[in-house]
């Protein structure tokens, strides 16, 4: 069900991302023939033929996409479509709950993660989640960076300033928490508790970055804040972004997939969904016919 | 004016002189109590009350060797059953959601919670007192723990479901394992609230004279030693309450006044807490 066929002769070149365009063929997984290239792109996590049950009702059906190593790759569809189910797969959120089952292969690395044998607290470090709602820890500032931090490593106390000063750099909230570290993240308002989150999600340092629709309590100024830092870590991550929003998605990310009904319809390079998708749901979708 | 509007405001009106009485009543009793003790234990709030031992009839004295009693049972009761009671309802609340020992666990400990105190008294009279062969303080203690237990589970659990799960999965997420969750993020988020229902039950036991009755039963004189009847508040005020001698009664208003003093202090201290963890954002 993932047949991504575009218009090979539309010959757009997607500005956002000029190495997708640039060979006109690539070693892609079946079904894409076709798609634009995406040489020179490492293939950070690949999902294959990907089931996913909630007490045995089937909400993800036969999902296969990869999701690039620094490269923003969004999942857009109606609600219920799947797309945070297959999100919060990828860190394998769903083991925290009982009934819940995933089968077929998530390659992160080449392992799979899915294997019984993965150690999900190691795997978690290495894949960062950003929820809808900004989660900070009822403590200070420092001890919820610090957190996550001390969990994997153990730091003097100048490097753990260190890491602290560069993750809150990072997540563009340094200037403004910087001289109230010691107070409760709980006092920030809600645009920079949800960037304290991300720069948590930084500190432990993943290659990784699973986005769950962050900005969707936000209000806009610090939606820009947060899609601009977006933009900003691209540039060392591969993160895969949850969004409602089809602007945002448009404006922040490379790849798209869009989801309906548990089923992946498809996949490929923004500027071509947006502009060009291969298939009408998509279409209809984007131009906003429904969902 | 139209009919409706009209009779709807009546309504209104008797229903809310009902409620106002209803409440009114209810203070009534509580405010009486409070002035009935003030007015006969003030007077016998003085030195003497916390530094002399219980006296002989007609003799002078204090309450001190009941007030060390009430205090050091109070204090091992709580050691006891706060680690217990804490734990329990962790299981409860982060481990056993959805499971069927859960369930059993949670149901037993509702019945606990409502059980006549005097049960909890006989109970360790049995296992206790008799095998031991003598009353004696630890098994006052005991009785005392065992009514701590499920007050703290309860609360506990309650209060662990109040933290919400997003931020559970936000500690997950960095990679915590399910121990590091519970310790560092969800009894933080949830320690007010579990505080509060510690306090609440000490407020609880330290009024509990039933399970005394039975187990640590009272002690004329001052003794430290835990494995000897010890005395303690709720039944030197029982005893001295019942008996036919005035100086004897006037202490026992004393000791109602100084306990009751206490429980206040302990639930106003918890309405307190309880209100710190709400109103924080």
């Amino acid at each position: 069900m993932t047949t991504t066929n575009f218009d090979p002769t539309s010959g757009r070149n997607p500005a956002m991302n000029p190495a997708i365009a640039m060979s006109p063929t690539a070693g892609l997984s079946e079904g894409r023939t076709g798609n634009r290239s995406r040489a020179g792109l490492a293939e950070k996590i690949s999902v294959r033929n990907l089931d996913f049950y909630y007490d045995g009702y089937r909400a993800l059906k036969d999902i296969s996409l990869p999701l690039y190593d620094r490269q923003v790759t969004a999942f857009i569809g109606p609600s219920g479509c799947g797309k945070s189910t297959l999100l919060r797969i990828l860190n394998r959120m769903y083991d925290l709950y009982p009934k819940q089952k995933a089968t077929g292969e998530v390659l992160l690395d080449g392992n799979n993660i899915l294997s019984p044998k993965q150690d999900l607290n190691l795997l978690r470090a290495r894949v960062g989640m950003v929820f809808q709602k900004p989660t900070p820890f009822p403590m200070s500032i420092y001890d919820n960076i610090a957190f996550g931090v001390r969990l994997y490593e153990k730091l003097s106390k100048s490097e753990m300033n260190d890491r602290i000063e560069y993750s809150l750099r990072r997540a563009a909230l340094w200037d403004e928490v910087k001289d109230k570290l010691r107070q409760n993240g709980m006092s920030l308002s809600g645009g920079q508790q949800q960037r304290l989150c991300i720069a948590r999600a930084i500190a432990v340092k993943p290659s990784v970055l699973l986005l769950d629709e962050p900005t969707s309590a936000l209000d806009p100024i610090s939606t820009a804040k947060c899609e601009e830092l977006v933009d900003e870590l691209r540039s060392d991550y591969c993160i895969a972004i949850v969004t409602h929003n089809m602007q945002q998605a448009a404006r922040v990310s490379n790849f798209t997939a869009f989801m309906y009904l548990g089923e992946l319809i498809e996949f490929g390079d923004t500027e071509s969904i947006f502009t060009n998708p291969a298939k009408e749901k998509t279409s209809e979708y984007i131009t906003g016919r429904f969902g | 004016m139209n009919a409706i509007y009209l009779r709807r405001k009546a309504v209104n009106r008797v229903a809310l002189s009902l409620a106002l009485g209803a409440a009114g009543f209810g203070l009534f009793w509580l405010v009486a109590i409070l002035w009935t003790l003030l007015f006969n234990g003030l007077s016998s709030i003085n030195l003497a009350l916390f530094t002399e031992n219980t006296p002989p009839p007609g003799g002078e004295g204090g309450l001190l060797n009941a007030i060390f009693g009430s205090v050091v049972m109070t204090t091992v009761a709580t050691l006891v059953g706060t680690p217990v009671g804490i734990m329990a309802g962790t299981y409860l609340a982060e481990f056993g959601r959805g499971a069927k020992l859960a369930e059993v666990v949670r149901f037993i400990n509702d019945i606990l919670l409502s059980a006549p105190s005097i049960m909890v008294g006989l109970f360790i009279y049995e296992v206790v007192v008799v095998r031991m062969g003598h009353f004696s303080a630890w098994a006052g203690a005991l009785a005392l723990a065992v009514i701590v237990i499920p007050v703290v589970v309860r609360t506990t659990e309650d209060m662990l479901k109040l933290v919400p799960n997003s931020l559970r999965e936000a500690a997950a997420a960095l990679g915590a394992p399910q121990w590091k969750v519970i310790t560092l993020v969800a009894y933080r988020a949830a320690r007010n609230g579990i505080i509060t229902g510690v306090l609440l039950a000490i407020a609880r036991i330290s009024g509990e004279t039933a399970p005394l009755l039975f187990t640590a039963l009272n002690n004329q004189f001052w003794s430290a030693d835990m494995n000897a009847p010890m005395a303690n508040l709720p039944v030197v005020i029982f005893q001295y309450a019942m008996s036919p001698y005035e100086d004897w009664r006037q202490l026992a208003w004393g000791g109602a006044l100084l306990i009751t003093v206490t429980i206040l202090l302990l639930n106003i201290g918890a309405r307190v807490l309880a209100g710190l963890g709400t109103t924080r954002k």
